[in-house]
């Protein structure tokens, strides 16, 4: 795992080594273990190293037998192995056992194509030296981030914004549409990032740029729902996931160095640490985040799978105060405003995995999404069914027994949670599952200062949503509409990125996801939705495929997202009795005036609201959050430059 | 309606506990449902509030929408409420 970065001169003047070196400085976190560039006419990569695979011979950016092709490359090919027994024959010969020369011949091969063959989370940039271009890819669930920019004459890319910002030429201006994305979506839509003139490659796309600086941005990959025809056998189905899970985490261990893995205490992550234990057979190594306050500490159940599976395992407890001294770097690696806090916790597990002596873990992640085990999906499945008998007083019941952890929805008169969870709103509206999440999220926007509203009255988040949606999207059932908007938007905006890559490569630690491969991913997405959730049941076949591979409470414990505490985190006073200065400094009336986003009075009620402790609804948590996210955001990377 | 001398405080309240004290756009008469006001402390709050402030007892069959979803339902189902007791008291 590694940061890459590069610059192409449009205006023909031929590259150097020391452009390129300000950006792999910022990098560094990603990659500490070795450095490197290299120049080709108008081209310059660059990439910072963490030595996983080949530590020895794997030194980038790296080249073809001829020299006329280059590459850096972050991320990894887990099926490496295959794909080189399949070159070799070929004539293609290599001089290293890594992944990326693997990488370098397939392209030769195949070109840009060779994405198609790939099993694996990337980010990569090959220059092509006859072709005089640019070939930029990332994976299909957006595993590895890869932004880009131009700045005058160049074109810029790298791993994180923050080593793109500083380059000359390029502004540093919100953009003000990402904001509304994110305070709807929880995440911007790609390629739309929170900096105006920079850009995110979407997941699943290649972009090929040339020396006139011509971009050509293609999809390669999408999710599809199209789901195979009934009569399903299930017990069919169990097998075959199981088969793909265990090959999918047989070939994440693939690594020459060791491997861990996340145990939140849920199904997920003790299915994928039972497997590694029967593959490997050995004592494994593993993590987890535990909390002071009981509504978000799973630690019981952590206990549980860890004796049931015998392994090693760190915690690291987190208070509200760890959550507020850890947030201003969160937010500098998340490099996007979040309207939550959960990403801390994990920032904070990374850091402990890294001092263990870690660089890779294996998680859980994606099975909610590809397996339909969030709450959202049982959510949207009840409204539907309450909708369909809009007085039936029974019905409303579910949604309450959903939501266990939220008191505030326990108590909600009937009437309320009815318009609350928009029962009213058609089952046939595209967005019906997300509706009450956006539009909840949505309400922020009230904290906008007038100039903003102003500026953002003629636009509507839904229209670039609409326009991003796949052919077939309205031809799917309502449950694998609301797992594609999951995969499209929050997997890669915020679970993979804020969640993720970003806080894990804060402490150079590489996530492995065995739920992401897209064999699986595939497999999957042709199920009939109700093997995915049984009447209630979620995540159903999983349950049933690899159920007895887990402790039978862990498997029959409802469901509970990870979270952790918001808005208390900023208003708690620490040890000492003191509450962080960033917090009083970022949304004072002046500097929230200053900065120009918010309304410094709406903000002030915000925060004084906190204070007396009466923020405890879901919207003023999110709102004390964003806000104070996009404060820092503005202030490292508008005001500061990225550094 | 005429003017109810509780609009101004019950205005106050919801502009300041839903609306981050921005009561520029709030009508007294839009739906706190359909604008998507109330959020998951939903209308508890909003009931302590008037059952604290004007001493009435909001019973479980008031927590309808005729009674509690925007600024004006609200000021008459307190004018009501008060009316009641009065007449309770008397009687």
């Amino acid at each position: 795992m590694c940061g890459i970065a590069g610059i192409l001169n449009l205006n023909r003047e031929p590259a150097t080594a020391i452009a390129v070196e300000p950006m792999l400085a910022a990098l560094t976190h990603r990659g500490p273990d070795d450095v490197g560039t290299r120049v080709e006419g108008p081209c310059v990569l660059g990439h910072r190293r963490l030595s996983i695979i080949d530590v020895e011979g794997g030194h980038q950016p790296m080249t073809n037998e001829d020299g006329s092709v280059w590459i850096t490359f972050n991320g990894e090919i887990f099926n490496y192995i295959e794909l080189r027994e399949w070159l070799e024959p070929r004539g293609h010969r290599f001089a290293s056992r890594s992944d990326t020369e693997v990488l370098l011949h397939l392209y030769e091969e195949k070109g840009e194509d060779c994405v198609h063959d790939l099993n694996g989370q990337w980010a990569f940039a090959i220059w092509d030296v006859r072709r005089r271009r640019l070939f930029l890819s990332r994976d299909r669930a957006g595993v590895r981030p890869l932004f880009y920019a131009v700045a005058g004459s160049r074109f810029l890319f790298a791993s994180e914004i923050k080593a793109l910002c500083g380059q000359s030429g390029l502004s540093r201006d919100l953009d003000l549409r990402a904001l509304d994305q994110i305070l709807t979506f929880w995440a911007p839509l790609a390629p739309r990032t929170i900096l105006r003139q920079v850009s995110e490659l979407p997941p699943g796309h290649s972009l090929l740029v040339d020396e006139q600086g011509r971009q050509h941005l293609r999809p390669y990959w999408q999710p599809n729902y199209e789901t195979m025809p009934e009569p399903v056998d299930e017990d069919r189905c169990a097998e075959q996931l199981l088969a793909l899970l265990v090959d999918a985490t047989k070939i994440r261990l693939r690594s020459d160095v060791p491997v861990g893995a996340y145990l939140s205490g849920g199904i997920d992550s003790s299915v994928i640490t039972a497997i590694v234990k029967s593959i490997a057979n050995e004592r494994l190594r593993s993590f987890s985040v535990t909390f002071d306050e009981a509504e978000f500490d799973e630690s019981a159940y952590q206990d549980e799978v860890v004796q049931y599976l015998k392994t090693d395992h760190s915690r690291v407890r987190c208070s509200t105060a760890d959550i507020a001294a850890a947030f201003p770097d969160v937010v500098w690696h998340t490099e996007r405003p979040i309207v939550r806090t959960a990403p801390a916790p994990l920032y904070l597990l990374s850091r402990l995995v890294r001092d263990s002596g870690y660089k890779v873990v294996l998680t859980g992640e994606g099975a909610d999404e590809v397996l339909g085990g969030y709450d959202i999906f049982k959510e949207a499945k009840i409204r539907a069914f309450w909708a369909a008998q809009p007085e039936s007083s029974r019905r409303p019941q579910l949604l309450k027994r959903l939501y266990p952890y939220l008191p505030n929805v326990q108590s909600q008169p009937e009437a309320f949670l009815r318009g609350f969870f928009r029962v009213g709103a058609g089952s046939s509206n595209c967005f019906f599952s997300h509706l009450p999440r956006w539009e909840l999220t949505a309400r922020l926007k009230l904290l906008y200062s007038d100039e903003v509203r102003a500026e953002l009255a003629s636009y509507d988040v839904y229209d670039d949503l609409k326009g991003s949606l796949p052919a077939g999207f309205a031809g799917w059932d309502g449950f694998s509409r609301a797992q594609y908007l999951e995969t499209a938007i929050l997997l890669p905006g915020y679970i993979l990125s804020s969640q993720g890559d970003r806080v894990a490569m804060a402490h150079s630690v590489e996530g492995r996801f065995p739920f992401l491969d897209h064999r699986v991913v595939q497999f999957a997405s042709s199920l009939p939705p109700r093997l995915k959730m049984k009447v209630l049941n979620e995540k159903y076949i999983l349950k049933r495929a690899a159920g007895h591979l887990i402790p039978a409470s862990v498997r029959r414990r409802p469901k509970q997202p990870y979270r952790a505490p918001d808005a208390a985190s900023f208003v708690t006073p620490d040890r000492n009795g003191h509450l962080p200065e960033y917090v009083e400094a970022l949304l004072s009336p002046e500097r929230v005036e200053e900065d120009g986003v918010f309304s410094p009075s709406a903000v002030s009620h915000l925060l004084a609201k906190a204070r007396a402790g009466k923020a405890t609804g879901v919207r003023d948590n999110m709102a004390l959050v964003s806000v104070l996210s996009t404060q820092l955001v503005i202030d490292r990377f508008v005001r500061r430059a990225g550094v | 309606m005429t003017e109810s001398r509780f609009r101004s405080d019950i205005r106050a309240y919801v502009v300041e506990n839903f609306l981050f004290g921005r009561g520029d756009e709030l009508r007294d008469d839009d739906s706190f449902l359909e604008s998507g006001l109330i959020d998951s402390t939903g209308v508890l709050g909003l009931v302590g509030y008037l059952e604290t402030t004007f001493a009435i007892a909001v019973a479980d069959e008031d927590l309808v929408p005729a009674n509690l979803d925007s600024v004006v339902r609200v000021c008459q189902f307190v004018e009501r409420k008060l009316q009641e007791q009065a007449a309770q008291r008397a009687g």
